[in-house]
């Protein structure tokens, strides 16, 4: 286990703080109820997300430095821990860029000066998801250990999405062994859910795309990317999907809505975080994990499944 | 057939013989194969510098057209026309024409990083087809897609205040796409979340509404940031040889702005 891991810097992200609210609350509570620190980084801004990427990746590169220069050297932090995969993507990506690419280091030294605070500089601090946060401080066994209510009723698909695991490049750390993560078949959440008693299903689509670059800009084209995944969830023969990262959950949840009024396909798999689900696991009530701020209305269902 | 050779086989050049007799044979029918001869005369040799000035695009040389990137590719599954590899060819050929063919499907890329994970290459295609994109709007070719200009809505803001606001981000796009508000699954979608959302949230909510969430002391950032991104459009501009300003708004591509 990773003492380290126990008090780390957090970074929610624009997205926990609207859409995400029900990740930014599960993912406190779980904390919490595991006594684990969260420290929020302060006075945090975006992370430049997809969109400032695609307008200047060096200046993506230069709002994710800014929020680690902040975690790392106003706050002494070692480790700040993104729960959402397009942040914690764009941190992993700022830091490999500031290794590897002089021209990044540069415009990031330049603005970080201009901007008034200092410059971040590779490797001052690690970046984690809040799966690598909860496997590596807690572990399944420390799971197994606080198991109140037992997930065994339930079968659950995994959806990990694109920015956890590509490109491979930005994540040095996975692939390195059975213990580590894997880009190709991630399991961490597999494990974790699986330590919490649940059924998981063989999901093949684990990894592949919501749409969620286009989710407004071109609705069809993520309608159907998601109905790929709701259908082959359940075709699995999940009856919930695990989610890990707001803009997927978002996603699946406004495309499942989509394509009943604008395709007539109605999908019935629910969809949580998996820290809602591990939260139920551990004790926690379903409102405390903020199942009802969820879109998809799962309340009724954790309650018939004896998790309330 | 070589790749940039596919517009031989398109159905209006496919030749059509009703009677054919070659060596005492009838060959008469749809041939393929019967090209008549032709000479390639508009190359942009240009293209492939032009493609790698612009962000995403500076690996596009190191390509040697495996064709894993196609492969793999999300959008690629869902519509066979979208095919990097092929575009990435056309650009390193300079064939522009070709390419322009499929101006309106290049920016529907959705960056799921599938292509730039299996290039052995480094090629980054996913960049590479945000570079053309960019390219092509920059150029007049089309007007600005709905995902560049969701792109815009959604970086001015992070640049004005330091943190996105989801619901202006919603309502700046569809205001700024001409598009209502009042999308039946949009409307239903909210209607579903009322049923039960807790009060509490929803007063935080609208007042994040009213009350921008903003990085405190954030304008020394906005001067770097805006000061950045003017240089680096100058630079752009410069290396695609465009001496206008930029085209702004939606409907207004640059070849008619300039007229």
């Amino acid at each position: 286990m990773e003492e380290k891991y126990k008090k780390v810097a957090y970074y929610p992200g624009c997205a926990l703080e609207g859409s995400g609210h029900a990740y930014n609350r599960s993912t406190k509570a779980v904390g919490e109820k595991l006594g684990l620190d969260l420290v929020e980084v302060k006075n945090w801004n975006c992370c430049g997300a997809m969109e400032v990427k695609n307008v200047d990746p060096k200046l993506q590169t230069y709002l994710s430095s800014r929020v680690m220069s902040i975690a790392a050297k106003e706050m002494g932090f070692d480790t700040v821990m993104a729960p959402c995969n397009g942040c914690y993507h764009n941190l992993k990506k700022a830091e490999y860029d500031l290794a590897n690419d002089p021209d990044s280091v540069g415009v990031v030294d330049r603005l970080s000066k201009k901007a008034g605070h200092e410059t971040y500089e590779a490797g001052e601090i690690e970046t984690i998801h809040a799966l690598d946060w909860i496997k590596q401080a807690i572990g399944e066994d420390g799971i197994r250990e606080r198991l109140e209510n037992s997930l065994k009723n339930l079968k659950i698909a995994n959806y990990y999405g694109c920015m956890y695991t590509r490109p491979r490049h930005i994540f040095p750390e996975k692939d390195q062994g059975p213990d580590s993560e894997s880009t190709t078949q991630p399991h961490f959440m597999d494990d974790l859910l699986a330590a919490a008693g649940a059924e998981i299903v063989d999901f093949p689509l684990k990894t592949a795309c919501c749409g969620g670059a286009h989710t407004l800009s071109d609705s069809d084209t993520s309608t159907k990317l998601v109905l790929n995944l709701l259908r082959a969830a359940e075709a699995s023969g999940a009856e919930v999907i695990a989610t890990e990262c707001p803009t997927c959950h978002s996603g699946l949840e406004m495309h499942q809505v989509r394509a009943e009024k604008r395709f007539g396909v109605t999908t019935r798999v629910k969809i949580l975080y998996f820290t809602q689900l591990l939260g139920l696991a551990l004790g926690l009530k379903p409102r405390k994990v903020g199942v009802h701020e969820n879109i998809s209305d799962s309340m009724a269902f954790v309650k018939d499944k004896g998790l309330a | 057939m070589p790749i940039h050779e596919k517009s031989l086989i398109r159905p209006e050049n496919l030749l059509t013989h009703e009677n054919l007799e070659i060596e005492g044979i009838d060959v008469s029918g749809h041939w393929s194969t019967f090209i008549e001869s032709r000479v390639v005369t508009d190359y942009n040799e240009a293209l492939e510098d032009e493609i790698a000035a612009l962000p995403g695009g500076e690996n596009i040389h190191r390509c040697w057209q495996c064709g894993s990137c196609t492969n793999a590719c999300t959008v690629n599954a869902l519509n066979p026309d979208f095919n990097p590899r092929f575009w990435i060819y056309l650009v390193r050929m300079g064939m522009e024409q070709e390419l322009l063919r499929d101006k309106d499907i290049i920016w529907q890329c959705v960056s799921c990083h599938k292509c730039t994970y299996v290039c052995p290459r480094d090629v980054v295609p996913e960049g590479v087809m945000k570079a053309t994109a960019h390219w092509l709007e920059l150029k007049g070719h089309r007007p600005k897609s709905p995902s560049m200009l969701f792109d815009e809505v959604f970086s001015e803001q992070v640049f004005a205040t330091g943190k996105i606001e989801e619901g202006r981000t919603l309502r700046g796009f569809f205001q700024r796409t001409g598009q209502s508000l009042t999308q039946d699954w949009l409307v239903e979608m909210i209607k579903r979340l009322l049923r039960h959302l807790p009060v509490k949230l929803m007063i935080i909510l609208g007042l994040a509404n009213v009350i921008r969430p903003r990085t405190r002391g954030w304008a020394g950032a906005r001067a770097a940031i805006e000061e950045y991104v003017e240089e680096q459009e100058t630079r752009q501009r410069q290396a695609l040889g465009l001496d206008r300003p930029p085209a702004t708004g939606a409907e207004r591509p640059l070849a008619e702005a300039a007229e």
